[in-house]
């Protein structure tokens, strides 16, 4: 085989090789939402974060705003504080209200934001002061349960 | 009786010194090798010329696998993804099976039995028809001429042969899935894309296709290199370049995963 095919191939092989894990790294990773720049952070309390986890989506109606840049324990509050990263196009109200939500019966959590009314904006670094929990199934059958009990107790025409 | 202990004790020291020894002198090889890879990359054609026989000639075998397996494992996966109603994590499923194991170990062992299985019949025939002697008569050595620039040749085609494999897998799994069978394109492709994480995922792949790169080429120019310079040693070393180099692939690949992927997330 001639010198010059033969690179010719080489470099085709080169090309397609870096090609593929441009490929790889783009369509198929998450490469590209990656925004190191144009993003605010917003921290928030909550009591219980469930499943949440860190590059969890930050969504508000259903958007995907931004992502959940860390997660800590607070020893002062003993809640657990979420900070995240939201894209700057995106600005909320002061009185913004983040819960902990699920996508689906069996989805993954996601932080959600449902915007208030304020006309000031939170900005950089700022606290979201309006917080709601995840939802833990635990906690919910134990209450249910509660609630089926003392509903007894009230209906029994006996006592 | 005792003298019969005596002999199977001995028969069974002599094979571990052997084997040890073996080890050794492979580890010495390696070593060799390296120090004298620097003429090959000032003569960078020598490389060029086996990246085309390792790398371009596999690349049949490694697209054509590629596109099988990503389109078994999207049936397969839709198969049992569908009973739970959460088909379009099929797309989760063939992308995170291609780039963090399927990938890497089974374009390793296509690489290992087409090229590494070439390059030591290669180097055993020249070692068998003495023209690596010849070499050394002419004072052209023959690890930094032969040896040296098939191995990196190895070394680097492995890595791209890993990445094209997962990418015609996953374009396998994405025919089955979303053009035959059906499931949404948007959730196949977005489920995909919010589960590979490039660092975590696909930067570790190509660590472990490295990792094989280096290990396959290396058995195999070893076991060429050590033939014996008959045409059954070149047989035999041919045989075991295949088999070491799989067992090698796979143990070496879970101690990877498991230093890798524990789950820390």
């Amino acid at each position: 085989m001639q010198r010059t095919m033969m690179d010719f191939w080489v470099g085709l092989f080169v090309m397609a090789g870096i090609g593929a894990l441009l490929i790889l790294g783009l369509k198929a990773g998450n490469l590209t939402d990656f925004q190191p720049e144009g993003s605010y952070r917003l921290v928030g309390n909550f009591e219980n974060i469930g499943g949440l986890k860190v590059r969890a989506p930050v969504k508000s109606a259903g958007v995907v705003v931004g992502r959940v840049a860390d997660i800590q324990f607070s020893t002062q509050t003993y809640d657990a504080v979420v900070t995240m990263k939201v894209d700057t196009h995106y600005q909320f109200p002061k009185d913004t209200f983040a819960s902990i939500l699920t996508s689906g019966l069996l989805g993954e959590q996601y932080v959600g934001l449902l915007p208030g009314g304020d006309e000031e904006m939170l900005k950089d670094g700022e606290k979201i002061m309006k917080t709601n929990s995840a939802i833990v199934l635990e906690d919910m059958i134990g209450r249910f349960l509660f609630d089926k009990a003392s509903e007894k107790k009230d209906t029994d025409p006996k006592i | 009786m005792v003298k019969q202990l005596k002999v199977f004790i001995e028969s069974v020291g002599h094979r571990v010194v052997d084997s040890i020894w073996r080890l050794g002198y492979a580890t010495r090889f390696i070593l060799l090798v390296l120090l004298k890879s620097v003429p090959g990359f000032l003569r960078f054609r020598l490389i060029t010329r086996e990246i085309y026989f390792a790398g371009v000639l596999s690349l049949i075998i490694i697209l054509v696998s590629g596109l099988f397996v990503g389109m078994v494992l999207g049936l397969q996966g839709y198969e049992t993804l569908q009973k739970f109603g959460s088909e379009s994590a099929v797309g989760t499923l063939v992308a995170l099976s291609l780039v963090r194991e399927l990938g890497p170990v089974i374009a390793a062992l296509l690489f290992a039995s087409r090229a590494g299985s070439a390059m030591t019949a290669e180097i055993g025939l020249m070692k068998a028809t003495e023209q690596l002697a010849a070499m050394g008569m002419m004072a052209i050595d023959p690890i930094a001429r032969i040896i040296a620039p098939r191995f990196w040749g190895g070394v680097f085609s492995m890595p791209l042969l890993a990445a094209m494999f997962s990418v015609t897998g996953i374009f396998g799994g994405y025919l089955v899935t979303v053009v035959f069978i059906g499931v949404d394109e948007g959730s196949f492709w977005s489920q995909m894309q919010s589960a590979v994480d490039f660092r975590y995922d696909i930067v570790n792949g190509v660590i472990k296709s490295g990792f094989f790169g280096v290990v396959v080429t290396a058995i195999a120019v070893f076991e060429g290199f050590d033939a014996p310079p008959t045409a059954e040693g070149v047989s035999r070393a041919t045989t075991r370049t295949v088999v070491t180099s799989a067992l090698a692939i796979l143990g070496l690949d879970f101690v990877l995963t498991a230093f890798m992927f524990r789950g820390v997330s």
